[in-house]
């Protein structure tokens, strides 16, 4: 078992598309497909003579993202140029924070199989995105829509210790950038993407051995699997007394294996400097606390705060702050209704069920916590059954009218009167004598086929609780 | 500061231009001219000067992230020397 005397170590690079509509440096458009080009600008084409503009939404995106991530945000950081030749940079370089980032240290924290863990970030800088390229037959085709898009590089210390905890590291990161409305977090568009540094060492040891960089990992599963094997290749490369290379693979997921992109290898003279198009961006105090004042409570918080001050189960919680909208609406509709659990059984059955069968975002549902509150008023206070209350429900999340128009409408309040109730049950009884002289004789279970007939009668509308009292009563007489 | 032939090769090869064995030589030299010329600033006492990467710094202008000049395509695409659909199509660059 010669892996088993290795430690993985495992640090991440995260590429997150900010969620802007214009690109980083000018005015072209970041909307995901089109028409190849469509979305290009003088400047994200590197045409000779033009000057980027900074987007004030990515400084604010990226100041948000440092707070969220208990980073300390620089009052001041820098542009550099990184120099290389690839047909999807046209300037030949790409305008990034090098040696002054806009976020420094910072934590992720997420809660593993065996408990809470931290996760220290190295820092967190802003970049631009390069063009695609396609590979056709006989020709490479460029579509520079992506060029000069956005981007936050987020890098982690190689705190992990195995591929689990990678995954688990990313998802509570995605979590939070979805949450803070700087990433959509979608993984297949590419726009939430990582590489991987990883290396291994005997168990016990103090020192690092030599990492690799995995690239080409989109998918949860590609980078569990990608640092698995990974793993694997660089303990038979020591266990067979050979020297890990420093270098940059290639996960293929189809082989199952990575392997070296020689064609970077000479790449890496990347000639940084000073950006003269851009002078330094430069944030006041004020500036950076104003958007720690404005921060979201973030998931894990909002989380505990469910269980400890709501009451709430731990599952419902999860459910809950797994969606920024659902969890904003519940706090909203919490607020108004004045109780939590209730709310909480609508939001995890009924309404999770319709929003997926009608494919509605949360953001769109048509009723307002107001509405919602008077269903459950209406259902405390015996205005209509619990069946009938689901009946509502569905009404109110297609058309957004109020409950008590839609229980009107649709004739579903409760009869609680004992007038019509006491008729329905003599009606019942009359009908079923031998079931009378059964119950008399001692065979109280039959009260369950005398509430069903007396609910019959009046339509599934009678209140269950009502009719069982005056049945009981009358079944005794 | 006399660069070495390997130096030169090397900054040519990032610049992606092929030098001749006579053009290395020639721009070798050229090169550290221009290196000694730039090395005469360090006679300059800057021991009390903080690294300046730029001077008159202000907050820079920040733009509205709204679209704007935008090209379409079509312009994007008027220059170049091959397209295909609307792609820049160049010379395969095999990974």
């Amino acid at each position: 078992m010669p892996r088993a005397d290795f430690q993985v170590v495992i640090g991440l690079e995260v590429h997150a598309q900010l969620l802007t509509t214009s690109k980083l440096f000018s005015g072209a458009g970041t909307s995901f497909g089109g028409a190849p080009n469509a979305h290009t600008s003088i400047v994200c084409l590197g045409l000779p003579g033009v000057l980027p503009v900074l987007n004030q939404r990515a400084v604010e995106l990226a100041i948000r993202t440092g707070h969220a991530l208990e980073c300390t945000v620089a009052e001041r950081s820098e542009w550099s140029r990184k120099h290389y030749f690839y047909p999807d940079l046209p300037k030949g370089y790409q305008i990034t924070q090098y040696e002054f980032p806009i976020c420094v240290g910072g934590r992720v924290v997420f809660d593993g199989p065996d408990g809470e863990k931290s996760v220290r970030l190295t820092r967190i800088h802003m970049e631009e995105d390069a063009g695609k390229l396609v590979h056709e037959s006989a020709a490479s085709l460029v579509d520079l829509n992506r060029a000069g898009t956005p981007l936050l590089e987020i890098v982690s210390e190689p705190d992990l210790r195995t591929a689990d905890d990678a995954v688990e590291y990313l998802k509570a990161l995605r979590d939070i950038l979805v949450w803070i409305g700087v990433n959509d977090g979608n993984l297949e568009e590419g726009s939430f993407r990582c590489d991987a540094n990883v290396s291994v060492m005997r168990h016990g040891s103090t020192t690092f051995g030599t990492r690799c960089e995995l690239k080409n990992l989109n998918s949860f599963r590609f980078i569990k699997q990608a640092i698995e094997i990974e793993a694997t290749r660089q303990v038979e490369i020591i266990e067979a007394g050979g020297k890990v290379e420093q270098e940059t693979r290639l996960f293929d997921p189809q082989r199952g294996e990575t392997r070296s992109m020689r064609s970077k290898e000479d790449a890496h003279d990347y000639r940084y400097f000073p950006d003269p198009d851009l002078p330094p961006l430069l944030l006041t105090p004020e500036r950076i606390e104003r958007s720690r004042k404005e921060l979201p409570e973030l998931p894990r918080a909002r989380r505990k705060r469910y269980v400890d001050a709501l009451g709430l189960p731990a599952y419902d919680a999860g459910v809950l702050t797994s969606d920024r909208a659902m969890s904003d609406l519940f706090e909203r509709c919490v607020a108004e209704a004045g109780e939590a659990k209730p709310v909480s059984n609508w939001f995890m059955g009924e309404l999770s069920r319709l929003l997926n069968e009608t494919k509605t975002n949360t953001a769109d549902v048509k009723f307002s916590p107001v509405q919602f509150a008077a269903l459950l008023k209406a259902i405390k206070d015996g205005v209509v059954s619990g069946p009938g209350a689901k009946e509502v429900f569905a009404e109110l999340f297609a058309t957004g009218k109020d409950p008590s128009l839609i229980i009107q409408e649709k004739g579903l309040a409760q009869v609680n009167d004992d007038g019509p109730l006491l008729e329905a049950i003599a009606q019942a009884m009359a009908e079923a004598p031998k079931n009378v002289e059964s119950y008399r004789g001692g065979n109280t279970k039959i009260i369950g086929a005398f509430v069903g007939a007396v609910m019959k009668k009046l339509g599934g509308k009678g209140n269950p609780k009502r009719i069982n009292e005056l049945l009981t009563e009358k079944l005794k007489a | 500061m006399k660069l070495t032939e390997e130096q030169v090769r090397h900054v040519a090869r990032l610049a992606r231009l092929a030098l001749s064995p006579d053009e290395l030589t020639r721009y070798g030299s050229q090169l550290s001219a221009i290196l000694d010329a730039v090395d005469s600033l360090s006679q300059l006492d800057t021991s009390g000067v903080p690294p300046t990467s730029v001077i008159g710094a202000a907050t820079p202008h920040l733009r509205e992230d709204v679209v704007a000049g935008e090209l379409g395509a079509k312009v994007a695409l008027a220059n170049a020397p091959q397209v295909e659909g609307s792609s820049f199509a160049i010379p395969k660059v095999i990974e």
